[in-house]
């Protein structure tokens, strides 16, 4: 009898002191989550948080989830209110449905409180990554990362002499960074199925890629050169005329014509990991890709060390437009440790980690660093992806952007790939699928 | 079935005799042996199959929490079945079910009366010839995109060592017309072996003994092989087909690794449609619908076939 | 071995043995090139075209099981020289190794939930084989082709409503969740196999000890049990099969703490871009239990799939 009121005893003093240590430990340390996606950046956030670890006393996990399912398993997070991810590094597009369902936590009044300024940062990323309604002063994520696809090119092929004066005589016009989408597929052409040191390469990898967004982020940078609108200036969700205009048809004909005879042979479902091994293994002399990739071209043991140089995507008829990638960082409602979050965000926005965050290979998004004078020579392709953060025109961010996707994903991938019609009847289709939704939400 | 003879012997005894003896009443025993399994059963299977039901008469979404659930009739499954698609990746799921069968199971019969021939050997290699089916099917599919790529990956490569065609002239999974077959490669690498294995086990189930009768009437081998052996294995046949038929219905993990539906909407099988209507478009009632009208599909078919397997054992 | 009518020739053995050998080389062709590239640097891993003939590194086994980033040059040098052979690895490509990848832990979460899953399954597979061949079980056909039913349905089809159900429950990516669904999905099978094996067993072993004084509960784990041991093993082999690769299911219902390797593996990527050698190897680290115990119980391998229904 003794001996169990003496284990109870203890039991119940060891209970206590448990109890007191985890009450200490909820206002002091705290483990939080960031989601975000498996990729090379993820690495150097893993490397740069360590700094906030020390500072905080917080200690970091980290959820990444490879691209191809990151956004089915993260919605699905956010969706079924899960208390996995603390702090959110959400694709650009799912901000209306983060601020609308509530998934987000607003960030206004913490950015107020914290002196942080929405306006220190890239207009175009601030738009892309944090705002809803967009062009409305409503945040709900700091831009993290700021990415869009750009070009990456062989320069040692190009600079080849023999090469040149071929391309001159054949085009009329020197070899080098092409001008214009049409030169473009000039170049691709020129270079596909050539014999280069006794392999025969191929003109451009581009994103074709079915099951989750590819082809969406690579033809688009067709259309809005050509001419594409997602709606009416005038009357928002007016999107028959805008989508299907007659400019639009041509640049997602001018798209299928670059796939049909410029690309790898089955290069028929790649999206940005292929394109980067079909790039590296030395099959393409271009290829179409997130800014992301660069530092990793950069270190390759084939194509880096200036082998490769980088260009923005070269503008159309209609203009010079770039897809925008890239996320912003959010506080995901659902969690308990909201302020453990905030505070990492507040670190987060320091310059100096901005910088460090630069340095590491993550796209900082705040102009202090992107401004300085220091940076555009500080990689071989920072120059590009400033100018390609110029041209930047991103997808829907609607509530409904994934309803919205999946269409524009089928049609698209169903006429460049599988070649089902005509490019008139995908966009027509894809407008007609459009409106449904569009009706469905409410808007129409 | 006829009366047990452990029945037998129960009813013959006293009944306090018998509760010694056994303990615990017959049926008592069978409850408690059947119990878990069913309510397991009930729980994990049946239950959301009930629910499946229930929300494919709604217009409930996943990802809109805060919309109201509306009842909507008939009204998904009116949508799915007008829906051409739908009816596209019917087509490109009975190829796939069609080929993969077929080709399985000819190979699979073939390499197992092979194998019976009990060289020496034998034992090893079928082992060896198992492999493949142990390996996960995601990783399978994702590895086959690899070795189906026309410029690094080893495919084309060998296709063109043997018949001298160019290795970049071809692409399994970027041509409309090849992808189809891409699945169905690969998908008959991984599980031939699994009919392969079952024909065996038909084939050694055949007593010697009627062979041995058939050679003392002096038929011939091809005789013997289609009176005996065909007839006698056949009930290990269609269960072979009825396996790889259920499973590769429900055919999602290779496929969606291995070409993602694509392209075009070529290699889309009905569970890869599905996949993209509940966790990609959120579209919970109609999915819904879409699952109920699949599995009413799978569910007749297999019924009818398990009457028609059952005759032919009976036979 | 009595020579009889039946036995082959030695020339037919020879042409059969001659025809499955070169069926078996040409299947193993795509898992050997699984397994080399486990052993290639990334470099050839994607070398254009294919390189038969390479350097064998251990990079991919390395990346398996790392985290790395690439490094700045302030970081190798706060990193000071390397301490071990893997450290070196990581080094000659520019990069620091952060920390143990994922791969651990996916690969622990695949042997608790397989074989968690597949005792489970033998546990309750076995008893309920044993009621329905031995008692008379009201609808017992139709009880069968139910439980035979739930295998018919897709993944896909249910896992809506087990994901809202697992939610409420609590067991939303959770070890318990997993097991309890993968038993279910696999108790099909084993029923329908382990009946066929005890229907086999002479039912006079169990009269002679129920006479004996035996209960029934004896009867079954004394004598029954051991006489089905074999049919048990090569149920257990093909459970433990579809366990330890399914996909679907893991991938919608699993992430942090549940998940198992199958949907981990085709995704590892590298410092740039997907990292075939690291998806090699593990992929072939992740083929070696489940080929470990099929080799072990090979001899039952063929027992288990006469599925012993259609044995009467």
């Amino acid at each position: 009898m003794k001996n169990t009121l003496l284990t109870s005893a203890a039991a119940g003093a060891m209970l206590a002191v448990g109890l007191s240590s985890s009450a200490l430990a909820g206002s002091h340390a705290t483990d939080l989550t960031l989601c975000w996606a498996a990729w090379d950046p993820a690495n150097a956030l893993i490397e740069l948080g360590r700094d906030f670890e020390e500072a905080s006393g917080h200690s970091m996990n980290y959820e990444f989830v490879p691209w191809t399912s990151f956004a089915d398993r993260m919605l699905n997070e956010l969706n079924s209110g899960g208390q996995l991810c603390d702090l959110m590094i959400g694709d650009s597009q799912w901000i209306g449905g983060g601020a609308e369902n509530g998934h987000y936590v607003k960030l206004n009044d913490f950015f107020d409180a914290n002196a942080i300024d929405m306006a220190d940062f890239i207009p175009a990323t601030v738009t892309g990554y944090a705002e809803w309604p967009k062009n409305t002063p409503n945040y709900y994520a700091l831009p993290a990362f700021g990415d869009v696809v750009g070009w990456t090119y062989r320069k040692d092929w190009f600079e080849r002499p023999a090469l040149q004066a071929e391309f001159m005589e054949t085009y009329g016009y020197a070899l080098g960074v092409p001008e214009s989408l049409e030169q473009l597929a000039d170049i691709a052409k020129f270079f596909q199925g050539r014999d280069i040191d006794g392999t025969t390469v191929y003109g451009a990898a581009i994103y074709t890629e079915r099951g989750s967004e590819g082809i969406t982020m690579g033809v688009t940078n067709w259309l809005y050169n050509y001419g594409f609108e997602y709606e009416n200036p005038a009357q928002p969700y007016d999107v028959d005329g805008f989508v299907n205009s007659a400019g639009a048809v041509a640049g997602l004909e001018a798209y299928r014509d670059l796939y049909e005879n410029a690309t790898p042979p089955g290069s028929s479902n790649w999206y940005m990991g292929e394109n980067i091994d079909a790039y590296r293994s030395g099959q393409v002399a271009m290829q179409m890709n997130f800014a992301f990739i660069w530092p990793g071209v950069e270190a390759d043991e084939n194509v880096g060390g200036g082998k490769s140089g980088y260009f923005p995507n070269p503008a159309g008829p209609a203009g010079q437009y770039a897809q925008l990638g890239g996320q912003g960082i959010s506080v995901v409602a659902y969690s308990e440790k909201q302020d453990a979050a905030l505070e990492y965000i507040k670190w987060f926005a320091q310059p100096e980690i901005q910088a460090r965050w630069w340095e590491l290979g993550g796209y900082s998004a705040l102009s202090a660093v992107v401004e300085d004078p220091g940076f555009a020579s500080s990689q071989p392709y920072a120059q590009t992806f400033l100018d390609s953060m110029a041209i930047v025109k991103d997808f829907w961010a609607e509530p409904a952007y994934a309803d919205l996707l999946i269409p524009m994903q089928e049609r698209m991938h169903n006429y460049v790939v599988a070649g089902d019609g005509s490019a008139q009847e995908a966009l027509d289709g894809l407008v007609r699928d459009w409106i449904e939704v569009f009706e469905d939400e409410g808007k129409l | 079935m006829t009366t047990s003879p452990i029945q037998k012997v129960a009813q013959s005894t006293p009944d306090g005799v018998a509760k010694k003896i056994r303990g615990l009443s017959d049926r008592t025993i069978a409850w408690i042996f059947v119990a878990p399994t069913i309510f397991l059963l009930l729980a994990v299977n049946i239950f959301p199959l009930i629910w499946t039901i229930r929300l494919s008469f709604t217009n409930f979404r996943v990802n809109r929490p805060n919309k109201d659930v509306e009842w909507v009739g008939l009204r998904n499954y009116e949508r799915i079945l007008n829906d051409p698609d739908i009816w596209e990746t019917m087509q490109a799921t009975a190829h796939f079910l069609l080929w993969t069968i077929t080709l399985q199971v000819l190979i699979g019969f073939l390499l197992a009366f092979l194998i019976n021939k009990k060289f020496r050997g034998n034992d090893l290699w079928t082992t060896i010839i198992v492999f493949p089916m142990m390996l996960s099917p995601a990783v399978v599919g994702n590895f086959w995109t690899f070795l189906y790529q026309p410029q690094i990956g080893l495919f084309n490569y060998v296709i063109a060592f043997f018949t001298g065609v160019d290795p970049a002239s071809f692409s399994m999974i970027g041509d409309v017309h090849l992808a189809p077959w891409a699945i169905i490669i690969a998908d008959t690498w991984m599980w031939t072996p699994f009919v392969m294995l079952i024909c065996l086990a038909g084939l050694r189930s055949i007593p010697d003994s009627i062979y041995e009768a058939a050679e003392c009437d002096r038929a011939s081998k091809w005789r013997q092989f289609w009176t005996i052996t065909i007839p006698m294995a056949l009930p290990f046949l269609m269960l072979a087909v009825l396996f790889r038929g259920i499973e590769n219905f429900k055919m999602f993990d290779l496929v969606v690794q291995l070409t993602g539906g694509g392209p075009g909407n070529t290699t889309t099988l009905t569970s890869i449609d599905l996949k993209r209507e509940a966790f990609e478009k959120w579209r919970t009632g109609y999915s819904s619908a879409y699952a109920v009208i699949l599995f009413v599909t799978v569910f007749g078919l297999a019924s009818i076939y398990v009457k028609a397997l059952n005759k032919v054992k009976e036979r | 071995m009595s020579f009889s009518v039946t036995e082959p020739t030695n020339g037919t053995k020879w042409f059969a043995g001659l025809l499955v050998v070169a069926y078996a080389i040409i299947t193993l062709v795509p898992l050997l090139w699984i397994i080399a590239t486990g052993f290639k640097s990334p470099t050839d891993s994607i070398a254009y075209p294919p390189v038969v003939v390479f350097e064998p590194t251990l990079e991919g086994y390395v990346n398996l099981f790392t985290d790395r980033t690439r490094a700045t040059d302030d970081m190798i040098e706060a990193a000071g020289p390397p301490e071990t052979w893997y450290d070196e690895i990581a080094r000659s490509r520019g990069t620091v190794i952060t920390g143990p990848s994922r791969y651990g832990e996916r690969f622990l979460n695949s042997v608790i939930i397989g074989f968690g899953s597949t005792f489970l399954c033998m546990v309750l597979g076995t008893a309920a084989a044993y009621a329905f061949s031995r008692f008379r079980v009201p609808l017992k056909d139709d009880l069968l082709f139910f439980i035979l039913s739930t295998r018919m349905m897709p993944p896909i089809a249910v896992s809506i409503p087990i994901f809202l159900m697992f939610r409420n429950l609590g067991l939303n990516d959770t070890h318990l969740g997993m097991i309890l669904l993968y038993t279910a999905v696999n108790l099909s099978l084993s029923v329908w196999l382990l009946k066929g094996f005890i229907d086999e067993i002479p039912m006079e072993y169990e009269e002679a000890a129920l006479i004996d004084g035996y209960t029934r509960f004896q009867a079954f784990y004394k004598v029954v049990l051991p006489q089905a041991a074999t049919g048990i093993a090569s149920t257990a082999i093909f459970c433990l099969i579809f366990a330890w690769n399914e996909y679907a299911f893991a991938v919608l219902l699993t992430s942090g703490t549940a998940q198992t390797a199958p949907p981990f593996i085709p995704n590892i990527i590298g410092v740039n871009g997907k990292d075939w050698p690291a998806v090699a190897a593990g992929a072939t680290i992740f083929l070696v239990p489940v080929m470990v115990f099929t080799v072990l119980l090979r001899k039952h391998l063929l027992r288990g799939i006469t599925f012993g229904a259609v044995r009467k």
